[in-house]
Formats: C-alpha cells, structure tokens, sequence
C-alpha cells in the first residue's frame, strides 16, 4: 500500500492561514491503515488547526469528510458539491495520497487544494508504528530473479548484481539501520538452493518502464469503454 | 595486447606491478595534480585518478587524467556509476580512448550519503558489473550498449575493484568471477588491513581459477596514525582493520615509521600469495609517502617496457 505521514501543523497552517472556510479531505483507503489520513485523523487535523487559529487570534471554520478512497473518480465525485451553489468552502486540505489529493483538485477546478500529507512510499507496516519500503514500481518486476527481495527498492543503489563493497554486518553502507538488500537475498536464495542464479550476469535493466520513460499509462484494450460489448455492460 | 597500456605490458611481462592514487583537489587548481604527479613520478606503472570519491565534489577525473598524460604519466581513470546514466558513461569511454587514456577502472560509487551534496540524486542506471561490460562490449566488439557499431573501437585495459572484506564472504568470490566474465582484465582491492581474511580470499580466489584469468592487485594504505586506523576499524562500512595493525600503530614511538614498515612487510607477505600480481598503494592525503615504501619494498625503479 502507499505509505504516507502528515506535514507539520506549522506547514499546514500556513498553506490556508489566509482562508476562513476549509474543508479536510480524508480517506479510508491506504492512509487510514498507515494512520495518516483517515477519519480519525481529519478530525485530528481539525482540531489541531482550531488551535492554530485561536494561537493567531482568528476563527476558521472546518468541515471534514473522508471518502471511501480519495483515487477514485466514483467516490471523490460527490465533493464536486462543495464547489456549487452558495457552498463556501474556500480551500481543501487533502489527507489523501498525491494521487488523492490531484482527484479532489480535479473534481472541485475553481476551489485550492493543499496536500496535508508527504507521500512517501510503496510498502507495509513492518511492526506497530513502522512502514517500510518494499517496490518502486519500476514497471518490470525481477522478484523471481532475487528470492522475492526488492533491490530496487531495498538496495541504495538499486544494483543488480550483487552487494556493493559497503555491505558488511547485514548492513547497508548508508547506515542508520538499513538492512542490505542483496546480504537479504543472498540468505534467502542460499536457504533456497538458488544461489548459482546470482552467478548469471544481470545485464542493464530496462528504466524505460520505470518513471525515466515519463508518465506511465496502462491500457487493457479489452477493457476499454469503446470495446465494451452490449453483453458486457449488462 | 588489448590497450597498449604500460599497466597491461608490466603485468603481461610478468612484473609484480604497482599503481597508486592520485585525488584531484576540490578546485580547478591544477597544480595540485601536477605537484602530485611530479612526487610521484616513476614510483608506479599506472596511478589510478579517483572520480568524486566518496561522492564529494572534485575536478573530474577525465581532466586530471587528462593533464597526468600530458606530464608523460600513465593514468587509470575511475568511473563510477553513481553520476552518469548508460550515455554518458559510453561518451565518457570514448572520450578517454580519444584523449590517450588506456586505462579505465569501473566501480559503482560510493552513496552519496556519505559525500556534499547528501540531497543529490543518485543515477545508478548501471552498475560496476554493467559498466564492465559496457566497456567490453565497446572494446572488443565495436558495439555499444544498444548494438549499435562504431567506426574505432576504444583501446582500453579493463579493470574493477574487490571487496574481500565486505559480506557475505563468499559471495565476493563469485563478484569477481563475474567482473572476470563481463571482461575486467584487472582487479584492484579494497586496502588490506586485515591479512588473514585477504588469504582466505585468494585461497577460495584460486580454487575457482580465477587468478589465471585477471590481474589481481592488492590494495595497500599507509595509516598515518593509530587513532584512523581505530576509527576506520569501527565505522567504515566495507573495512576492517586486525586488531594487530590498530596496536601496533599505538604502540610505536614513531608512527610514521611504522605505518611504512607496516606496508612494505605486507607487499612482502603478499608476494608470497600465489595469484596476486601487484600492489595499489592508497595513501590518501599522504601521497608524498609513496616513494619510500616502494623503494624499501625493492620495487623501484619501475620496469620500462
Ligand atoms: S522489481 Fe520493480 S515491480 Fe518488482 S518489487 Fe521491485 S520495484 Fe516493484
Ligand atoms: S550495502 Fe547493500 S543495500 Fe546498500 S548499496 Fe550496497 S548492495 Fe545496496
């Protein structure tokens, strides 16, 4: 899932101290599970912003929805009211991911939106209160080639044959506790009776499926509204 | 001959070979490199000239090789993986075959955590293995990396860099027969420190045969004082210092002196280890030292082949 982590209140703050009309955004996808911005923490937010406003002598009022998931058209559409009519809603703080947060811009074109969170990566909580990363969706997965290990997220270099000359202890040369990738993948490939495939040379990888090959579509023709038979939307 | 270089002919010869390091300062200065070059002229076959070391920012390797050929001295320029993507590491090749550069050490580069610019970002599009390769592939088949031929091939002498004393310890093994298979005709080390582990290393190095087929020279540094060598035993990754070495530089009256001593008694232990063809000396800020442990190794004068 994505992993995200709320911006500083002072950051926030700034971003819609000059409004007196917010909306919070939130979502009960991804962000709710890594505790960012479900909600929970919209009404955390909210509150943390009520005090904000009090400490500079104004009052703002908030009004706080959270969708089933801000990356989906279907169920950020019904926010497209607080853009019509008398509504007066003057900005939008998102707990959403970016993909969240560019969902809700597009469905309300004439109100600010502002991100309330850092995106920060694609993985898992690996114990109560700790995400770590695990794919950087590069578009060409090689997990059969490295025990089901990412080097391409889990490696600082992201290489592809073998550790570096940084790797010793089980640790990764930029320190702080990270654990080498490829000192992973060799154990795990070892207990597996795989370790002659780390003998074959891995030979350039292709980026171009990665974002070095610009934004990214996928397309399935046989899901595409223009091939949907009578049958099928039925 | 695959490059003509004086490297390639002392080891084709059969000489127990010696490179050393030049760093390019952290200006344009380049009399730095000239002074550098001046001290240590004729104490080497070839002097390696490092590429943003430890991913701090330098003159260019390219040009400091480029003024060393200029003075008559044969340079090995260091390419790392960390700054350039497959184009400008192809480009690179070439241009250093056209300014008379013969040799090319391939490695992946440090992170730049550890540099100043820690908020860069890293290129990594190949890696030490790859660049290998690349450079092969350009050497001996005219190609570069998309198939694509090219009118001259570059004559270039092929190296890379070992690590004995990072982990997993067998798998460092298998790392150079790979750099072996993707065309490396020379290794250097990581700076022993550590001898025991060094012959384990060149134990597992020859029951895979692998010293027939690569020129392998042991990396050797000259510890200015006993708090370094402390300080490189605890906290560089992908080092290790024996506890030896560490008290025995405590304990010397003149640490200077040890520190040589230290050096020429391991070029001599190591010339007892079959498979190794040379030394590199790594004398990092301390380049002026160079010239006394060659000459009390008995390894001056250099052959001229
Ligand atoms: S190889 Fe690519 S797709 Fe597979 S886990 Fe790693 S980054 Fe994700
Ligand atoms: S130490 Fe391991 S994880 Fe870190 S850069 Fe080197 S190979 Fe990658």
């Amino acid at each position: 899932m994505i992993i995200a982590e709320r911006k500083p209140i002072t950051e926030i703050w700034r971003l819609i101290e000059s409004y007196r009309q917010i909306l919070v955004v939130g979502c009960r996808g991804c962000v709710t599970v890594c505790l960012a911005g479900g909600a929970r923490e919209v009404a955390n937010l909210a509150n943390l912003l009520h005090l904000a406003a009090r400490e500079h002598g104004c009052s703002i009022t908030i009004l706080q929805h959270t969708v089933e998931r801000q990356c989906e058209y279907e169920f950020v559409q019904p926010l497209a009211a607080y853009g019509q009519g008398d509504c007066s809603i003057e900005a939008v703080v998102s707990l959403g991911c970016g993909i969240g947060v560019q969902a809700v811009a597009e469905c309300l074109p004439d109100i600010p939106v502002y991100p309330g969170l850092n995106t920060s990566f694609l993985g898992m909580p690996e114990r109560s209160g700790r995400w770590v990363e695990r794919c950087h969706a590069c578009g060409q997965c090689i997990l059969d080639k490295t025990g089901g290990i990412c080097p391409i997220a889990r490696c600082a270099k992201n290489l592809l044959n073998g550790p570096c000359g940084g790797s010793q202890h089980g640790q990764c040369e930029i320190g702080g506790g990270t654990d080498c990738a490829w000192q992973l993948i060799y154990d795990k490939l070892s207990r597996l009776n795989q370790l002659d495939r780390l003998k074959e040379i891995a030979l350039p990888k292709d980026w171009s499926k990665d974002r070095d090959g610009g934004p990214r579509r996928l397309c399935r023709e046989d899901w595409e509204e223009d091939n949907f038979t009578d049958e099928v939307r039925e | 001959m695959k490059s003509g270089s004086n490297l390639e002919k002392v080891l084709r010869a059969g000489h127990f070979a010696v490179t050393t390091e030049i760093g390019p300062p952290k200006s344009c200065d380049a009399e730095v490199v000239r002074r550098h070059g001046e001290t240590l002229r004729g104490y080497a076959d070839a002097y390696n000239v490092t590429d943003n070391q430890t991913a701090v920012v330098r003159l260019s390797s390219m040009a400091a090789c480029t003024i060393l050929t200029g003075m008559g001295l044969e340079p090995v320029l260091q390419m790392t993986c960390r700054d350039r993507n497959r184009i400008a590491l192809q480009s690179d090749l070439l241009g250093a075959a056209a300014l008379g550069i013969r040799n090319v050490l391939c490695l992946t580069g440090d992170h730049q955590s550890f540099g100043n610019h820690p908020d860069s970002k890293n290129v990594f599009d190949l890696d030490s293995i790859q660049l290998i390769h690349t450079a092969r592939l350009m050497r001996d088949k005219g190609q570069f990396l998309c198939g694509e031929e090219m009118k001259v091939k570059p004559r270039l002498f092929i190296g890379g860099v070992v690590n004995p004393f990072a982990d997993p310890f067998e798998f460092r093994v298998t790392r150079l027969a790979k750099k072996n298979a993707a065309g490396a005709d020379f290794v250097q080390t990581q700076a022993i420190l550590d001898m025991s582990r060094f012959e384990r290393f060149m134990k597992k190095v020859r029951e895979a045969g692998l010293h027939e087929q690569v020129f392998i020279l042991a990396g050797l540094m000259p510890i200015k004082s006993a708090r370094m060598a402390r300080y490189m035993q605890k906290n560089v990754p992908g080092m290790m210092v024996s506890e030896e070495i560490c008290q025995r530089l405590e304990k010397a009256e003149d640490v200077k002196a040890e520190a040589v001593k230290l050096v020429v008694e391991q070029i001599e232990q190591i010339r007892q280890i079959e498979g190794v063809a040379g030394v590199h000396l790594m004398a990092v800020a301390w380049e002026e030292i160079i010239p006394a442990i060659v000459e009390q190794a008995g390894l001056y004068p250099r052959p001229s082949l």
